[in-house]
């Protein structure tokens, strides 16, 4: 057993580290308060790399392990989550998922553009009616011979203004259930495409979340993934490795919050002495900084058992239930520690807090994890 | 056109020092590459990158032991092309210059950061050109090269002072050289494994210097706070207390 980081990924963790502290710090407040799109953002950790960071150099990606990814999903999502769920979307459900299971000509086609940043993906699996219970798509993807035709909607869909790519799953055959489910590559321009609007979300602000309407939309045959009835399992082994980026995510948030709650402790005097001085605040602290051990170490393992091709999925749900309940204990601690000043934006403790809340909701919520969890320790 | 980076490998500049038997104790520092020569490198870099210019080669020298390889090899995944470490603890600067002089001899432009941050010498530069036998240029704050002519700005009192120089040259740069300095992205992480990490033996040096003892600014007064109404109570702590009326 070894917990030794390696040169590169230390290297990937602080390069991540740099660009969240250094650059998207400077404007994550005006962002959360204005609900704007970080396109500098986007497009400078595309040209870093961070964007297809696992996929294989001959695609353009960064061909780096998926410890390096929770490293760096971590370090972002301390400072700005929004610009993380960008990465992890982008990453771990549309790059890794087309990387995997996508045809040679799909990978040669799509791929480049979407690991250096030109351009960005959006997966797009909820419905009005079908969320947690993705089995009953209600979009439909008619057979038409040379072309698919879809018509429905999609609810919640994370980039799904400024993506130019979209993973879509819709039914083809209603009588197979969600063996006749299908996923496709789509053109964000295809004629018949339309947005809601902009959703006024709690947190997360500055990622952009619309549902997405198609009305006898045309996408060409070979943009079909898989053979045909792949749809579903393809989109829950895509959520499957999504929860590791989720994870980690969350865990960013929550150590994000931490550090900062930390450093305050320090510096805030109260009855003569620092606050962290008092034990009512020091064993909030050692209690957060036990949550977030805990919640790393599951991160880091879902990761390690990916990267050496084992199977994963009982510890990315363990890791992204974990790290998802905790972020939200620890985000809320952080602003009773900070007291007043936690309750205003200046302080970043509260955006953390409202933002770690959709980690327990979206990528599978903490009680479809249990669910997963479950069902897999009880076969 | 070759340019050489010497690197300092220095403690987090927002590390808290404490001194442990008279010296400081830097067992929990992080490592980093000297902010200044990081600038240099962004520079450097940015250069090489522009093809109205004669740079065709961009690298980097170190003094250090093996613990000092991460700063290197981040130097590497920045985009330097090759490196040196001088197996040896960068103990004073005259010792220090006279290491990457073994290297140095073979480039046209060699840039020191103005100072290392942590003992702060501001020396190297200036010695490195002098067992060179190369001109020296100090406090520079921007570089350009045009062709193979390489254009300075200095700053001095009240303004910027610029010039032209001849090659073989040693700056010392300062801030101003680049902005930010430049995060290494993947694929030049994923590079720098595989670019060439020269370690060579010391020569024979002397220190010039010995670092007799260390000591730690005075902690700052407590602040006594007077009532406005009673400015004689002022005006006596002033004379009397702190003795400066």
């Amino acid at each position: 057993m070894n917990f030794e980081l390696t040169e590169e990924q230390i290297m990937i963790r602080d390069a991540a580290r740099e660009y969240a502290q250094r650059e998207a710090i400077k404007d994550v407040l005006e962002r959360d308060a204005k609900a704007e799109f970080p396109t500098h953002h986007v497009k400078a950790l595309g040209e870093l790399g961070f964007l297809g960071m696992m996929a294989d150099p001959k695609y353009g990606g960064g061909g780096m392990d998926t410890v390096s990814y929770v490293l760096a999903i971590e370090e972002i999502s301390k400072v700005d989550a929004s610009l993380s769920v960008i990465m992890s979307v982008n990453n771990s459900l549309v790059v890794w998922g087309l990387e995997k299971f996508g045809t040679e000509a799909q990978k040669d086609k799509f791929l480049p553009p979407l690991c250096d940043g030109r351009q960005i993906g959006a997966f797009l699996l909820s419905e009005p009616e079908a969320g947690s219970d993705a089995t009953h798509q209600h979009t439909t993807a008619e057979d038409k011979g040379d072309y698919y035709l879809l018509n429905g909607t999609k609810n919640w869909i994370t980039n799904a203004h400024s993506a130019s790519i979209y993973l879509v799953v819709a039914q083809t055959h209603p009588d197979l259930k969600h063996k006749g489910i299908n996923a496709f590559i789509v053109d964000r321009n295809s004629p018949g495409i339309s947005l809601g609007p902009h959703e006024d979300k709690m947190g997360m602000r500055s990622s952009d979340t619309h549902s997405v309407m198609f009305t006898d939309v045309k996408v060409p045959k070979e943009n079909r993934i898989g053979e045909d009835g792949f749809g579903f399992s393809f989109a829950m082994k895509v959520l499957e490795g999504g929860r590791i980026g989720i994870a980690s995510q969350a865990l960013g948030l929550a150590s994000g919050a931490y550090e900062r709650a930390l450093a305050y402790s320090k510096e805030r005097k109260a009855f003569g002495t620092e606050i962290a001085n008092h034990q009512a605040i020091a064993f909030k602290l050692a209690d957060m900084a036990v949550k977030i051990e805990n919640a790393r170490n599951l991160c880091l393992k879902a990761a390690w058992l990916k990267d050496q091709h084992k199977p994963f999925g009982l510890y990315s749900a363990m890791a992204k239930q974990y790290a998802a309940d905790i972020a939200m204990e620890v985000t809320t601690e952080a602003v009773q520690i900070h007291g007043g000043y936690g309750y205003v934006k200046e302080y970043h403790v509260e955006r953390l807090m409202r933002e770690a809340k959709l980690t327990q909701i979206y990528e599978g919520t903490s009680e479809v994890q249990k669910i997963v969890i479950s069902r897999t320790i009880l076969k | 056109m070759k340019i050489l980076i010497c690197l300092g490998n220095v403690p987090d500049t927002t590390t808290k020092i404490k001194l442990v038997d008279g010296k400081p104790d830097l067992t929990n520092a992080q490592w980093v590459i000297n902010p200044w020569d990081e600038l240099a490198l962004t520079r450097a870099m940015q250069l090489l990158e522009d093809s109205n210019n004669s740079v065709a080669k961009v690298d980097v020298a170190t003094v250090g032991k093996i613990s000092s390889e991460p700063t290197i090899r981040k130097a590497l995944a920045i985009g330097a092309d090759e490196a040196f470490r001088i197996d040896a603890e960068p103990t004073d600067a005259y010792f220090t210059a006279a290491q990457l002089a073994q290297v140095a001899s073979n480039y046209d432009i060699i840039i020191t950061g103005i100072e290392n941050a942590d003992y702060n010498g501001s020396s190297v530069g200036a010695m490195l050109a002098e067992l060179l036998g190369f001109a020296s240029v100090s406090a520079v704050s921007a570089l350009n090269i045009e062709g193979s002519v390489v254009k300075l700005n200095r700053e001095i009192d009240g303004g910027k002072e610029m010039l032209t120089v001849d090659t073989p040259v040693v700056l010392t740069v300062q801030k101003g050289i680049a902005i930010d300095p430049r995060i290494p992205a993947m694929r030049g992480i994923m590079m720098a494994k595989k670019k060439p990490l020269n370690v060579l033996a010391p020569v024979e040096a002397e220190n010039l210097t010995e670092i007799i003892a260390f000591e730690m600014p005075a902690p700052k007064g407590s602040c006594k706070m007077v009532d406005p109404a009673n400015v004689s109570q002022l005006v006596d702590l002033l004379r009397n207390e702190a003795k400066v009326i």
